[in-house]
Formats: structure tokens, C-alpha cells, sequence
């Protein structure tokens, strides 16, 4: 199991351990252990399509019983029905006291794009001034700014809700935005850092021989080239904030401000597992902008992961 | 100041020497990028913390002034039977949840490493939990899985095992819980199975020519080369487990229930602070989190020099 693709690429004397290469021609193992390598193609398929089917297995629950009568979601455990039907759908879309879901909607759409716009802003200005500007406390603070990273954020939610609150700001964005544009988020300036620090030097050099400053270099030469670092940014700073449930929990009180999150809280104390067929299929409108990215932005949201996760 | 002025002359000179130190221009330019996270560090990080240091030595319920009590708060936790619950049901998440999870991360993980064809469809498929696993929405949907009836208790009861719902029934919620964070192995996979990559190939075919075998190759070899990977994902995996709260939330209906199984250390202290307004005995329950977490970070570090290998070109 520990061998990889390249060794067996160039160990013809090991041919046993040739498993899943989809391409037998270019090393010429004798003919038998050539069927043995599909069996194993096969095996690993089947293994791994099983896994697949389990841990997608409560993604699929969820749609199926979107689509179902309230009487056949539980107790019935066949994902298919025959009475498949948009019910749900339009009960959820109904929304919950008295607002209706497309405000909701509207409301979680504010706050993710408020969110994106503030941390690319803020996160890649930051991340310069640590990336390529040499100052006297620079490297303090990159410590500093690392330690946050580690931190319960905890610690600061009581106060920071006793500001907002004295300053007469609960039950607006502002709680839940203010830190974004203030970089609060330290998982993106560091993604930025790390990035930028990758960016070959000569350039900055280049454009200073040239005489330009450093909002100059920022602008022209660093923000286009760090286009991955902020497309990657936007795409989790979206989902972070569209799945937050805390955060608007402790500053929103009014329904016609909440975004999806809590209005789903909402409606699960209301109807308490009466209606779970509505319930079920607004949990699925919640998510769907979140599986649509997904499934558009796989590549970055993936490679994302791994490249910033070994950076570490 | 006068420093600042000969270097400068200096840096004139030779404009482009980084080896001369900060030119004044560089400061002030330093400054100005780095403000917006300055200003966020010191308003939203570093001034609150001071605060709940603060608070957590008083007696506050966000309308009277705070009133000082030294340490009664500390004191107390450790004779509140609901706080010593919390610690209970978040540390047998922690312990058996993340453990679990890496395991889980790293065994597809070297799964997936042998696959040549369709590797990025079944990262991609593995990884989709753990972008939606925290949502309120899957919550929803695990409770309503793992209830009376559901389709787990159904599945289970096939094979003749009668638990019932394991939402209401306190042995099972801790399994359950586990099981949420389990399902979400993808993120750390897709961290192992890059990890994996980078492991120079020549290191087995040298030992595949001594004649080792897997288990010895996984021990003497992947072991070793993926250890710093091991460690970046246990530590943030760690750290992120006592965080746990929406799930909890929406699982128990903002109660912790049933009887106290999954009341984790963040929902009771989101209730003493923001549904008791007992903020100063809050603050004391985040100050302890941050200095355990802190304690626990500090050990992983120390520790990692007996396991963790750093080979020169890994970083």
C-alpha cells in the first residue's frame, strides 16, 4: 500500500508491486503479471467506490428525503420513492416568521460577499507588508499574527460583544464584517504570505530600478500575479462565512436579518420535527450554493487545501 | 531617528542592498500596508483578550459594573458539576474523534496514493464532507439520520442490532458526534495524500532492494518522511475539536441534552456568557481553553522532536 506511482514506474524488477498503472506499455512486465495489475485496477475501484458510496451515503439521504413525503422520510429507509415530489421545496421556500426564505437568502448573500470583498482586501495588503517589505517589528508581529492562527477565538467573543454592544451595533453586519476587513482571519494572510513569498524577488527589484514605490509594485505586479492566492481566498472566505452559525447567533435578533443558518435554527425550534420533509429541503437550499462551488471550483478548493496545508 | 536618517543616506547610495536594513521609506510604507490587520489585531484580538483576563476575575452581567472577585470564578468551575460535564464530553471527543479521523485521513489516504486514474475524482468526492460537515444544515440532517426510525437505526437494526434513535438515548450521542467528525477525514487526506507525493521514490526502491516489505517500508519510510505532515494535522485537528459548536447547537437544540451528553465545553460556555449573561465566569471558561489549548500546543511541539523528521528538503 505504501507504494507510489513512480516507483513502480521505475522498478520493472519489482512487477508485484505494479498496482492500478493505467499504462502497461510503457514498461513491458511479463504477460500474467500484466492481468494481475488490472485485477488489482479493479479491486482498488471497487474498494474505493464503496467508500465513496458511504461517506457520500448521507449527502444522497439528504436529497432523496428533500424529495419525499414528510410520512416516508423516516422509517423508511429506500432512498427512491415514487412520490418524489417538489413539496418540500415549496414549503421551505415559504420561509419562517414571517419572512420569506429568498430574504434570507438575500441577507447570507450580503454577508459572504462582504466577507469576500473584505478579506481579499485586507488580507492581501497585509500579507504584502509581511511578504515583501522589510520594517523593524516585522518579524514580532508575523509571530504574533501565527499565534492567532492557533488561538481559541473564544476569548475575544465576550468582549467584542460588549463593544458592539455599547456601541449600539448588535443586530447589524457590522460585528460580522468589521473583521474581515480588518484581516481579523489570519488563515488568509498567512495563505497570502506564503504565496507571495513564492513570487520571484527580481521582479519588485525590476519595477524599483523603475522608480516605483511599494503601492505601486502592490498594485501592478503583486495583485496580478497573486490572482490564485485571492481566487482561493474568495472561495473559502464565501463558504466560511455562508456556514457561520456563531457569529451571526450572538449579534442578529431579528428574523428579517438572519441569514440561512440561523433562520434554519429557527425553523427546526419552530416545528420541531413535524414538518421534516421542509425542514430536510431548506437544509438542502442552504447548502446548494456551497455544493455549486464545489463542484465549479473543485481544482482550487482542493489544491487549496493541500498546498497551504504542507506550507504549514 | 538619526539612525533611520544615515541609513537612509546609506541606502541611497546602494538603493537596492535589502542587507542595509529598513530604509525610512520601507518603514513607513511597512506600516501603512500592515494596518488593517494592526488595527484588527489590537482592536478585535489583543484588547478583548486583555478584557476577559479582566472579566474573568469578576462577577459581570453586561448591565452592572463588573465586580472584582479574584479567582472565585476559576474556583468555582472546578465544583460545577455542568463545566466538569463539559470537560468530560469534550475531551472524550478530542481523544477518540481526531485520533480516529487522521486514522481514517491517512489509511485513504495511501489508498488513494496508488491509484493512477481517477485519483482526482475520489479526493475531490472524499473532501466534499468536510466543506459542508460543520453546517447547520448537516446537523439537521444527522440528527434527523441518527433518530428513532432513522435510517441508521434501520440500517442497524437489519443486522439485528436494536440501539434505537441514538439522538435521545445519552451513550450514543458521543459516538455519534464522533462519527460527524469522522466522516469529515477528506480535509487532512487531501493534506497526507499531497504529503505522500512529495516522499522521493528512490527511498523504496532502495529498500524494495534490501527487501523490504510494505509494513516495513510504511514503518522505516512513509512513517518518517509524512511525520511533519502527521504533525501540522494533528495539531490543527486538536485544536479544532475543542472548538466544535454549531453541530452541537443544532443537535441538542442549544441544550446540550440529553443529559448533559453533548454539552461541549463551547456551548456551555456560550450559555453561562450569552444566555445566563454571566460573562465574567464565561470569560474564566475561555481563558482556561485558551491556556489548555496553549498547554497542549506547547507539548505537541516539545514531543514532536522524538517523532516529527524533518529532512532538509521537506520544508
Amino acid at each position: 500500500m505504501t507504494t507510489t506511482k513512480r516507483e513502480t514506474m521505475s522498478s520493472p524488477t519489482a512487477p508485484a508491486l505494479a498496482e492500478g498503472q493505467d499504462n502497461p506499455k510503457e514498461y513491458n512486465p511479463k504477460a500474467d503479471s500484466r492481468s494481475a495489475k488490472r485485477l488489482r485496477a479493479v479491486v482498488f475501484n471497487v474498494v474505493a467506490l464503496a467508500l465513496v458510496g458511504v461517506v457520500l451515503y448521507p449527502a444522497v439521504w439528504m436529497v432523496a428525503s428533500s424529495l419525499k413525503p414528510n410520512s416516508e422520510i423516516i422509517g423508511n429507509p429506500a432512498l427512491w420513492s415514487e412520490n418524489f415530489s417538489l413539496d418540500n421545496f415549496v414549503t421551505a421556500m415559504d420561509g419562517i416568521g414571517g419572512v420569506s426564505t429568498a430574504q434570507f437568502f438575500t441577507n447570507s448573500i450580503i454577508l459572504a460577499v462582504g466577507a469576500v470583498i473584505g478579506t481579499v482586501l485586507s488580507a492581501s495588503v497585509s500579507a504584502y507588508a509581511f511578504a515583501r517589505i522589510n520594517f523593524p517589528g516585522r518579524n514580532l508581529f508575523f509571530g504574533m499574527m501565527i499565534a492567532t492562527l492557533l488561538l481559541p477565538f473564544h476569548v475575544v467573543i465576550i468582549p467584542q460583544y460588549i463593544i458592539f454592544q455599547q456601541l449600539g451595533l448588535v443586530n447589524t453586519y457590522v460585528p460580522l464584517l468589521i473583521g474581515k476587513f480588518l484581516a481579523a482571519d489570519a488563515f488568509f494572510v498567512f495563505l497570502m504570505v506564503q504565496f507571495m513569498r513564492n513570487l520571484p524577488r527580481d521582479l519588485d527589484e525590476a519595477a524599483r530600478i523603475d522608480g516605483a514605490g511599494h503601492f505601486r509594485i502592490f498594485g501592478s505586479i503583486m495583485l496580478p500575479l497573486m490572482k490564485p492566492a485571492l481566487i482561493s481566498s474568495s472561495i473559502f472566505a464565501f463558504i466560511w462565512s455562508w456556514n457561520d452559525f456563531l457569529g451571526p447567533l450572538l449579534y442578529l435578533n431579528s428574523p428579517e436579518m438572519y441569514p440561512l443558518p440561523l433562520a434554519l435554527r429557527l425553523f427546526v425550534d419552530q416545528t420541531q420535527s413535524s414538518d421534516y420533509g421542509a425542514m430536510i429541503a431548506m437544509s438542502v437550499l442552504a447548502l446548494l450554493p456551497v455544493l455549486l462551488f464545489f463542484l465549479i471550483f473543485q481544482r482550487y478548493i482542493v489544491e487549496g487545501v493541500s498546498t497551504q496545508g504542507l506550507k504549514g | 531617528m538619526t539612525q533611520t536618517l544615515t541609513r537612509r543616506r546609506g541606502a541611497t547610495s546602494v538603493p537596492l542592498a535589502r542587507r542595509t536594513g529598513p530604509r525610512g521609506a520601507d518603514v513607513r510604507a511597512g506600516y501603512t500596508f500592515l494596518l488593517p490587520w494592526l488595527l484588527g489585531f489590537i482592536v478585535l484580538t489583543v484588547g478583548p483578550m486583555l478584557s476577559s483576563l479582566y472579566l474573568s476575575f469578576t462577577n459581570y452581567n453586561l448591565f452592572e459594573a463588573p465586580k472584582w472577585i479574584g479567582f472565585d470564578n476559576y474556583v468555582n468551575l472546578f465544583s460545577d458539576d455542568r463545566f466538569l460535564q463539559s470537560v468530560q464530553v469534550t475531551l472524550s471527543y478530542v481523544v477518540f474523534g481526531t485520533p480516529l479521523k487522521l486514522a481514517a485521513a491517512l489509511a485513504v489516504a495511501l489508498l488513494l496514493n496508488n491509484a493512477t486514474r481517477g485519483q482526482g475524482f475520489y479526493r475531490s468526492a472524499f473532501y466534499a464532507p468536510s466543506l459542508i460537515g460543520a453546517s447547520v444544515s448537516i446537523a439537521i440532517v444527522w440528527k434527523a439520520m441518527f433518530g428513532d426510525n432513522g435510517p441508521v437505526d434501520q440500517g442497524l437494526s437489519f443486522f439485528g442490532i436494536n440501539l434505537g434513535g441514538w439522538v435521545g438515548n445519552p451513550n450514543m450521542t458521543m459516538p455519534m458526534m464522533i462519527l460527524l467528525t469522522v466522516w469529515q477525514f477528506g480535509a487532512p487526506m487531501v493534506i497526507f495524500l499531497a504529503g505522500l507525493k512529495q516522499i522521493p521514490t528512490e527511498l523504496y526502491e532502495a529498500a524494495s532492494m534490501d527487501g523490504a516489505g510494505r509494513v516495513r517500508k510504511f514503518v522505516n519510510i512513509t512513517f518518517p518522511m509524512l511525520s511533519p505532515v502527521v504533525f501540522f494535522n494533528l495539531l490543527l485537528e486538536t485544536i479544532h475539536a475543542f472548538q466544535i459548536f454549531a453541530s452541537a447547537y443544532i443537535i441538542s437544540n442549544g441544550e446540550g441534552g440529553p443529559a448533559g451528553s453533548t454539552l461541549f465545553y463551547t456551548l456551555y460556555l456560550y450559555l453561562r456568557g450569552f444566555s445566563d449573561f454571566r460573562m465574567g465566569y464565561a470569560s474564566a471558561m475561555a481563558w482556561l481553553l485558551v491556556i489548555v489549548v496553549g498547554i497542549i500546543t506547547l507539548l505537541f511541539f516539545r514531543t514532536s522532536k522524538s517523532w516529527v523528521h524533518y529532512s532538509g528538503d521537506s520544508r
